[in-house]
């Protein structure tokens, strides 16, 4: 090996022509003589650049055998994105998807682009790919030209081979021109990391109009080796010497420890406890003895207060509480105020939403080994460039020491558990001095989890003697969708910071409707409350799938039905009539013909007896993607129970990339909102949240499945896709809450439409 | 402390030392290196941990060791492979079932019990047999079109 005491300037040409074997040690430095940038031989490297967001290298590979790898600074959390990307990664290239393999969220091996993060998986990410695999063709001609001795404009590409159009027999293929080496071809890069990162090279990526394999319904490969249990998600990672670790955390939330029994433990083989301020947990050898000490510890718990008001109050605390931030977003029209005063009739409504979970299918889990100050961290984590940051911190280490390595978690829908678990195992195998892995058990998952916010809508309307809405006013008040920010890239987001001392910076954030209601007169603003609890609350909140869109759009698409129902409109005229956007008139004439909808004004009047039915429709917008839908619903007026027969889904978000992968997303957030909407909401009394298992945070069952759920995909190739993971989230309770109108003209205004909440409203 | 217990898994005998009232799951994931079962609840609410034991679907986070006695354990590894898979592995990559996938042993492992027993059921029987299984995913839609079409391959 040669070792390269200190950096070295040289010629690529003269190594290549010296024709030896180099090899480098990985980190030593090295820099290279970009004389000749303009040489093709120059855009390819022995020694892979350095991993950074201007490097092509940072994101596409040939390999010596002709397959690609591609590098993604993003991951999938089960709804089929790698295969988009790898759709799009070859479809640039011109290589046959089988060639493509996609690796995802690895801090050793792609550069930040933000991780699994508001629906911008193809939408950024795929963007940026886009240009990445289209440069990497571009310089792979240019290569094949100098090879060839024939001008670039005279090659084309078929599988991966480069020929000469004019001698078909005169080609070369990628993997002679590079494969094994890597690219050395600086991109364009904006500066920024995460979901705004995007470098583009010199190539245009192609028309869209001779797309092949973008577009296709290719499958999933990550399906056979789940059902075969090949799969490894972040639970089954195992390293020699690694400990099992559980965290304890307080009956009353807000206690810390004031004394620790450590003898008490002194029969599980191995046991040992870590205790730091408020952070404690323990550790052995064995993972049934970690759960059994966990349980077992004789914990003195400080006096603390309990922190929560009655949850009968939650709303009105809302209510009262004032303001921490306001903010008034979007297109705002005219004089809203100065409107409502020439108001013929003012229609007023307002809407609740509780406290949500994640409730992922398992609690989160990591491990974390220390090895010879580096550390690597496997976890679940939607965004690992981020954790990598908040181990770092924790640990006191540079961030180039962390290496995280994102392994499937068990089941994520934003800022859930999976960066507490990260921090967590961080903060035990540092003081244990042994890799430990952690696993929290269930009350944990769902009692500890970052909540999504609980939050109090007020909506008004006003309508001239005509029956024209004149003005709209909407107004969110709420707690902040990122008290905890939606990574865990700071101690302070994260429970272990939080009970470790370290400073708070609670965040301020909400939203409003995303629509095109083309209101002469409109205002939309929200205010955020502080936290409940400042410091290490189980009730602190940050994202959970479409962060605050479903709250928002129960409230501002149960409104308009509403408003509609007054002036004795039927729903989707109302809001073909005053919807401005011709992506969102489509969509809306696209799900009311699927549905087979009957121009009439709700509710119906046609029903008798205890079992009814109903249809309702809401519209969204979710940055860029546009999704409408109707929901039709049976209901039992004597127990309250709502069943949602039948979803029709019309979604519009740009060009489609996989259309069998887009059905199934829409699919799992009807059925997820759904739930939601039904059934879900954290419960706590005044010292805890008391949901702490699938009994005391029911979710839809099975038997509560729809029929069926119809699907519009509305494809436009010339517009660059936008997101598809979350949009279909936000019109699901307003659709199923005006289906419940119609059925039994009974308005129900708080989430969830549990048959208790819904019988005691039509009482 | 530890007791030795001997576990039939997948056709193979294994020997593991435990307490006895430590569930199987850990026995399978821990000792045995099984990846299959996953933890989900402790609480036998979900499923995620099912395996089958003589053929009846379990939930081995709840089911103590000891208990296990010489009873023959099925995990979803031991269910079917890539070359022979079991009709729902089949209609599972078929139907593109799973998102995140860490509920599958749940429905497949109790599925594949209710239609060795149960042939042609209707979709309402299927419904009841899957009841209590947690998907997060909201994939249950899915998750039908897997049975049935298994049910169909099932005949």
């Amino acid at each position: 090996m040669t070792r390269m005491e200190k950096p070295v300037n040289f010629s690529r040409r003269g190594l290549l022509k010296a024709g030896g074997a180099l090899v480098v040690s990985v980190g030593a430095p090295v820099s290279f003589d970009f004389a000749r940038a303009d040489d093709a031989l120059s855009m390819s490297a022995t020694v892979k650049p350095a991993l950074t967001p201007d490097q092509l290298s940072s994101y596409i590979a040939v390999n010596a055998d002709g397959t690609i790898s591609a590098y993604f600074g993003k991951m999938d959390m089960g709804q089929g994105l790698f295969v988009a990307v790898g759709q799009i990664v070859a479809e640039e290239l011109d290589v046959p998807f089988d060639r493509v393999k996609v690796f995802m969220g690895d801090t050793a091996t792609s550069v930040n682009q933000g991780g699994a993060s508001g629906s911008t998986g193809l939408q950024e990410g795929g963007k940026q790919m886009r240009v990445a695999a289209a440069e990497a063709r571009r310089v792979l001609i240019d290569l094949a030209a100098q090879k060839l001795g024939v001008p670039a404009e005279q090659l084309s590409v078929d599988k991966g081979i480069v020929h000469n159009v004019a001698e078909m027999a005169q080609s070369v293929s990628y993997a002679e021109l590079i494969g094994g080496r890597y690219f050395n071809v600086h991109l364009d890069w904006n500066g920024k990391y995460g979901n705004p990162l995007y470098a583009p090279g010199k190539a245009q990526p192609k028309d869209s109009k001779t797309h092949t394999i973008v577009g296709q319904p290719i499958k999933r490969r990550d399906v056979a080796p789940k059902v075969f249990a090949q799969q490894d998600f972040c639970t089954d990672v195992k390293v020699p010497g690694m400990v099992h670790g559980r965290v304890i955390r307080p009956a009353i939330a807000g206690a810390v420890p004031v004394s620790v029994d450590e003898n008490s433990l002194k029969h599980i083989p191995g046991a040992r406890v870590v205790w730091n301020q408020g952070f404690l947990g323990v550790v052995a050898d064995k993972e049934w003895d970690a759960i059994k000490a966990s349980q077992q510890l004789k914990v003195e718990w400080s006096d603390a207060k309990p922190p929560f008001p009655d949850q009968a109050a939650l709303y009105n605390h809302i209510r009262k509480t004032p303001a921490r931030k306001r903010e008034v977003e979007g297109k705002q029209a005219g004089n809203v105020d100065d409107a409502f005063d020439t108001a013929a009739r003012v229609i007023a409504a307002e809407y609740e939403w509780p406290f949500q979970s994640h409730a992922s299918m398992g609690p989160a889990c990591s491990l974390v080994e220390i090895k010879d100050g580096h550390v690597t961290c496997w976890s679940g984590t939607q965004k690992s460039h981020f954790a990598r940051s908040g181990v770092a911190a924790i640990l006191q280490m540079p961030e180039d020491n962390v290496h995280v390595i994102w392994t499937p978690g068990p089941g994520s829908y934003g800022r859930n558990d999976a960066d507490d678990a990260a921090m967590d195992a961080a903060v035990l195998a540092k003081a244990v001095g042994k890799p430990v892995r952690v696993q929290y058990m269930r009350n944990q998952g769902t009692g500890w989890d970052p909540k999504g916010p609980a939050s109090v809508h007020q909506v008004r309307a006003a309508l001239d003697a005509s029956g024209n809405v004149i003005a709209y006013d909407f107004l969110s008040k709420a707690f902040s969708r990122v008290d905890v920010d939606t990574n865990g890239s700071k101690p302070n987001d994260t429970l272990a910071g939080q009970l470790l001392g370290v400073d708070l910076k609670s965040g301020d954030g909400f939203g409003i409707p995303a629509e095109s209601y083309g209101f002469a007169n409109k205002r939309t603003a929200w205010e955020v409350i502080p936290p409940l609890l400042d410091r290490a609350s189980p009730l602190r909140t940050s994202h959970l799938r479409d962060p605050v869109g479903p709250q928002i759009h129960f409230a501002s698409e149960s409104f308009m039905d509403e408003v509609a129902a007054a002036l004795d409109m039927d729903s989707v005229e109302f809001r073909l009539r005053y919807v401005k956007d011709p992506r969102d008139v489509a969509v809306i004439k696209a799900a009311a013909e699927k549905a087979g909808w009957q121009s009439r004004p709700s509710p119906r009047r046609d029903q008798t007896g205890d079992k009814v039915s109903g249809r309702g429709i809401a519209y969204a917008q979710r940055n860029g993607t546009r999704v409408a839908m109707i929901a039709e619903i049976d209901i039992d007026r004597r127990s309250g129970k709502i069943w949602v027969r039948k979803f029709t889904v019309a979604h519009d978000c740009g060009q489609i990339i996989n259309p069998d992968g887009l059905r199934m997303t829409i699919e799992g957030n009807i059925v997820q909102g759904i739930s939601r909407t039904l059934w879900e909401e954290v419960k706590f009394d005044n010292k805890n949240v008391t949901s702490v298992d699938w009994l005391s945070y029911p979710i839809l069952d099975i038997t509560e499945t729809p029929d069926q759920i119809d699907v519009v995909l509305i494809n436009h190739p010339e517009i660059a896709p936008s997101g598809a993971g979350e949009p279909s989230s936000r019109p699901i309770a307003a659709a199923i809450a005006n289906a419940v109108f119609d059925a039994t003209g009974v308005r129900i205004r708080r989430v969830p439409f549990s048959p208790e909440y819904v019988k005691a409203a039509l009482s | 402390m530890g007791e030795k217990f001997s576990l039939n898994v997948n056709g193979q005998a294994h020997s593991v030392e435990a307490d006895p009232d430590m569930p199987l799951l850990y026995a399978l994931r821990d000792d045995l290196g099984l990846n299959n079962p996953h933890f989900g609840c402790g609480l036998a609410q979900c499923g995620a941990c099912t395996v089958q034991l003589d053929g009846q679907a379990i939930r081995s986070c709840v089911t103590p060791v000891s208990a296990v006695g010489d009873g023959k354990i099925v995990t979803l590894a031991g269910l079917g492979t890539p070359e022979k898979p079991h009709p729902l592995q089949a209609a599972y990559i078929e139907e593109q079932v799973p998102q995140c996938g860490y509920c599958i042993n749940g429905w497949i492992m109790t599925a594949a019990a209710f239609l060795r027993d149960n042939k042609k059921p209707t979709e309402a029987q299927i419904k009841d047999a899957l009841s209590g299984l947690k998907c997060r995913c909201g994939t249950h839609v899915a998750i039908l079109r897997a049975v049935k079409r298994a049910a169909a391959m099932m005949g």
